[in-house]
C-alpha cells in the first residue's frame, strides 16, 4: 500500500474557470509539507476539492489517500477514509454544543449498532483541550458561533486531534491568530506529527512555519506547483514576497 | 447520567413504528357520512343524557352553517369530504383496566407503540384510545384514594356530572370555529381529569389516540380541571398508519386552572401524512394559576392548531412553547393565543418551526390586552428554519395592547441551513441526513431544555426520523 496523500495531474475549474491547471503533490506520511503562494492562486480550491466540495468541477486528475481515488466521494466518505480539514472559515452551528458535535462525528465512524463509551469520550476531549488551553466551558457552547478568530481555530485543531485523521490538511489556519494563539495552535500540531500522518500546511505567510517546522515547502502560483524546496525556501519568499514568485515563474507557467 | 440511560428512559416511539394495522372488527359502526341520524347513533350507543343528546344536535347546526374558513386558511380544507368519512366506530364503551383485557388486537398495537412500557416506567396513569373509545384506563390506585379523576369524557359526564356539566365547552363553546363544533356533534373518547385542591401529581398522565380504521374520524375530547393549589402534567401522544385516503383527526381540549393551580399539557404528534389535524385548544387560568402548553407537531397533510390560554385571574400566567415540522407535501399552520383579560397577567409564546423541501410553516398568534388592565407582559418569538430553497414560512403575529404599563415584547426570524454549513459537518463524518438532523436539533435545543426529559429525547429520534427520510 502506498503510505501518502498524492494528488495526480489534477484540473479543476468553477463556472468554467480553470482554477487548478495540471496540480501535483505527493505527501508521505511521516511528513509535514508547507503549501504557499499569493492569494487567488488556487489553494483553497485544493483543500476544498480534495473533501468533496460539490461546486468545483473536476476537470480531470486524481486525490488518492494510501493509492485509492476518493474524487467524487461523498465529504463524510472522504472524512472517514481519513482526510481532515482545517477550515479556514469555520462555519457556525447554532445549538450544537461542540461536544455533542465531535461526539456525533465520532458516533458516525462506529459500526452500526455500537455507541461510544461516554466516559472515556470526555475523559479524552478533556484531555485535548487542556492541551489547547481552552476553557473546558466551552464543551457546551455552541459551535463557533460567536467565537473569536482565534477560538474558531483552536476548536478546528480540537476536532483534528479528537477524530486522529491520517491525513490533516490546514487551510490557512494562522490566519486571525494572535502570536499566543498561534503558539498554542501549533504545539497541537506538533503533538500530533507522527510517523502514521501526514499534514499539508496551507498558508501565505512563512511565520506559522516558525512554529510548525515543514519538511518541504512547495510555492504555488497559477494553478499548480512551482517550485519545492526545504524550510529555507519559505524564508526565502518572506523576504523576497511573492513579486518575486510571479517574475520568476510566471513566464514558466504560461 | 449518559445519554445510553436516557434513551433507555425514552419512550420508543418512531415514525415507521406507527405505520401498522390491525383487520377492521367493530361491534358499533355509525356508517358512512354525517346526519342527524348519525348523532343519533352516536348518542344511542353511548347511552347520552338528555342535555347531551342536544348538546350534540346543536352543534351539528352549528357545524353545518359554518362556512369552511378557507378565507384565510389553507385552500386544501376543501379536499375534506364530510360524506365519506365514519364518525363512529368501536369495539365498546368500557375500557378495560387492565391490559390482559384489553381485546388481543388493540393490546398488540399499543404494546408495538410501548405505551404498556411507558406506564411501568414513568407514568401515573394512562388512557389509550383505538379509534373512537378508550380501551384501556387506568390510574395508579393511591391518586384514586386521593380523589383524583381520570376517566374517559363518557365516562366523566355520567358519572361526575357536578364538576363536568359546569365546565364542559364553557372554555371552547361550540361554535368557535367550524371544527370545535364538528368535535362538539360527534365527540368520543378523550379524558376527563379532575384534581382536587391542593393535590400535586408528581407523575404525568398519559392518553395515546390510535387511529386504525381507514377513512376514520376521530373527535375525542378531553377536559381537565385543576382545582386550587392543585398541579398536574398531562402528555398526549398521536399516530395512524399510511393510508391512502384522507382521514380527519379533531380534538377539542379545554383546561380549566383554578386558583393558583398548575396545568402543564404536552402533545407529541406524530401523524402520517394523510391526516388532516384541526384541533381546538385552550386554557383558562384564575387568579395566580398557570396553564402550559408544549406542543410538538410532527406530521399530518395539514395540521391547524393554535393552543391558547385566557389570563382570566390577577396574576395568572400563560404558555405556549411549539416546535413545528414542515416536511414535503406538509402544511403546518400552527401559533398561539393570549387573551389577558386582568391585571398583572403574564404571557409567552416561543414558536420554532422548521420547514423541509416544499413542506410549509405558518405561525399565527394573537395577543390581547384590552385598555383596562395594567402591568400584563407578553412576550412572543417565533423562529423559522429553512432547508432547501422550497420551502416556506409565513408569520402572522397579530399583538393589539392598549392600556397602562403593558409590554409586549415581539421577535420573529428566519434562517437557513446553508450547503456550507452541511458541507461543514459532512467533512467531520456525518451523513447529509445526520448533518440536517443536527442542524434542527440545534435550533430546537434551547427550547427543549424546557421540555420534561422524557418528552425531548423522543422529540430528537422523532426529528433524526424526518431529516434522514428527507434526504432524497
Amino acid at each position: 500500500m502506498n503510505h501518502s496523500l498524492e494528488v495526480k495531474n489534477l484540473h479543476v475549474s468553477i463556472d468554467g474557470q480553470a482554477i487548478l491547471k495540471g496540480f501535483n503533490l505527493t505527501v508521505p506520511k511521516g511528513e509535514v509539507h508547507a503549501l504557499m503562494g499569493p492569494n487567488g492562486t488556487g489553494k483553497s480550491t485544493l483543500a476544498k476539492v480534495m473533501a468533496g466540495h460539490e461546486d468545483y468541477t473536476v476537470e480531470s486528475g486524481e486525490v488518492l489517500l494510501d493509492g485509492v481515488n476518493i474524487l467524487g466521494q461523498e465529504p463524510d466518505e472522504i472524512s472517514h477514509a481519513g482526510l481532515f480539514l482545517a477550515f479556514q472559515y469555520p462555519m457556525e452551528i447554532p445549538g450544537v454544543s461542540i461536544a455533542n458535535f465531535i461526539r456525533a462525528a465520532k458516533q458516525a465512524r462506529l459500526p452500526e449498532g455500537e455507541e461510544i463509551n461516554a466516559i472515556e469520550y470526555y475523559k479524552d476531549l478533556y484531555a485535548k483541550m487542556d492541551a489547547l488551553k481552552m476553557d473546558r466551558k466551552f464543551t457546551a457552547r455552541s459551535l463557533n458561533e460567536g467565537f473569536s478568530g482565534g477560538e474558531k481555530k483552536r476548536c478546528e485543531i480540537l476536532q483534528m486531534a479528537m477524530l486522529d485523521p491520517k491525513y490533516c490538511v490546514m487551510d490557512e489556519t494562522d490566519s486571525g491568530l494572535d502570536i499566543d494563539a498561534l503558539r498554542i495552535v501549533s504545539e497541537g500540531v506538533n503533538h500530533m506529527r507522527s510517523e502514521d500522518r501526514a499534514f499539508l500546511v496551507i498558508t501565505h505567510y512563512q511565520r506559522l512555519l516558525d512554529y510548525i517546522v515543514p519538511d518541504v515547502v512547495h510555492v504555488m502560483f497559477d494553478g499548480r506547483i512551482v517550485h519545492s524546496g526545504d524550510k529555507e525556501l519559505a524564508k526565502e519568499l518572506e523576504i523576497k514576497g511573492y513579486d518575486w514568485v510571479k517574475e520568476a515563474f510566471a513566464t514558466a507557467s504560461a | 447520567m449518559s445519554d445510553t440511560d436516557l434513551q433507555d428512559q425514552a419512550i420508543q416511539v418512531d415514525t415507521e413504528k406507527g405505520n401498522f394495522k390491525y383487520p377492521e372488527n367493530y361491534e358499533f359502526d355509525a356508517g358512512v357520512g354525517l346526519t342527524e341520524d348519525t348523532i343519533k347513533y352516536i348518542s344511542d350507543v353511548k347511552d347520552d343524557p338528555d342535555w347531551v343528546r342536544e348538546f350534540r344536535l346543536k352543534a351539528l347546526e352549528v357545524f353545518q352553517k359554518k362556512p369552511m374558513p378557507t378565507k384565510w386558511a389553507d385552500k386544501d380544507l376543501e379536499n375534506i369530504d364530510f360524506d365519506k368519512i365514519r364518525y363512529y366506530l368501536s369495539k365498546g364503551q368500557q375500557p378495560a383496566r387492565s391490559w390482559d383485557d384489553v381485546p388481543d388486537d388493540v393490546k398488540e398495537t399499543f404494546e408495538r407503540l410501548g405505551i404498556p412500557e411507558q406506564e411501568r416506567k414513568f407514568l401515573a396513569g394512562v388512557e389509550a384510545q383505538f379509534d373512537s373509545e378508550a380501551s384501556y384506563s387506568r390510574m395508579k390506585e393511591d391518586l384514586e384514594k386521593e380523589g383524583v379523576i381520570f376517566v374517559g369524557s363518557s365516562e366523566g359526564l355520567a358519572k361526575y356530572p357536578e364538576i363536568f356539566k359546569p365546565y364542559f365547552g364553557k372554555v371552547i363553546p361550540t361554535a368557535d370555529n367550524k371544527f370545535s363544533a364538528l368535535n362538539s356533534a360527534a365527540f368520543s373518547g378523550g379524558s376527563f381529569i379532575y384534581v382536587p385542591k391542593g393535590v400535586k401529581l408528581k407523575q404525568p398522565l398519559q392518553a395515546y389516540f390510535r387511529i386504525n380504521a381507514e377513512n376514520f374520524g376521530q373527535f375525542e375530547r378531553t377536559l381537565i380541571i385543576a382545582d386550587e393549589d392543585s398541579e398536574i402534567t398531562y402528555m398526549e401522544g398521536c399516530t395512524a398508519p399510511k393510508f391512502e385516503t384522507a382521514t380527519l383527526h379533531s380534538a377539542v381540549v379545554e383546561l380549566v386552572a383554578l386558583k393558583n393551580a398548575k396545568i402543564q399539557y404536552i402533545t407529541v404528534q406524530n401523524w402520517s401524512s394523510n391526516v388532516f389535524n384541526l384541533v381546538t385548544k385552550r386554557g383558562m387560568a384564575d387568579e395566580g394559576a398557570e396553564v402550559k402548553w408544549i406542543d410538538c407537531n410532527i406530521g399530518s397533510r395539514l395540521t391547524m392548531k393554535y393552543p391558547g390560554v385566557v389570563l382570566k385571574g390577577k396574576g395568572a400566567r400563560g404558555e405556549v412553547l411549539s416546535i413545528a415540522l414542515a416536511n414535503d407535501g406538509q402544511h403546518q399552520d400552527t401559533g398561539a393565543k393570549m387573551m389577558h383579560l386582568a391585571d398583572n397577567t403574564t404571557s409567552n409564546i416561543i414558536s420554532k418551526s422548521i420547514s423541509i423541501g416544499k413542506g410549509r410553516s405558518t405561525y399565527r398568534g394573537q395577543v390581547h390586552m384590552p385598555k383596562h388592565l395594567k402591568n400584563c407582559k407578553n412576550n412572543t418569538e417565533c423562529d423559522a428554519l429553512l432547508i432547501n430553497t422550497n420551502s416556506r414560512t409565513d408569520t402572522y403575529p397579530a399583538i393589539t395592547t392598549r392600556g397602562q404599563n403593558n409590554t409586549v415584547q415581539h421577535e420573529a426570524s428566519v434562517s437557513k441551513v446553508s450547503a456550507e454549513q452541511i458541507f461543514y459537518m459532512m467533512q467531520r463524518g456525518l451523513s447529509e441526513g445526520e448533518a440536517m438532523s443536527l442542524a434542527v436539533n440545534g435550533f430546537v435545543n434551547e427550547l427543549m431544555k424546557a421540555f420534561p426529559m422524557e418528552y425531548s429525547v423522543e422529540l430528537k429520534r422523532l426529528i433524526d426520523m424526518e431529516m434522514e427520510g428527507s434526504v432524497g
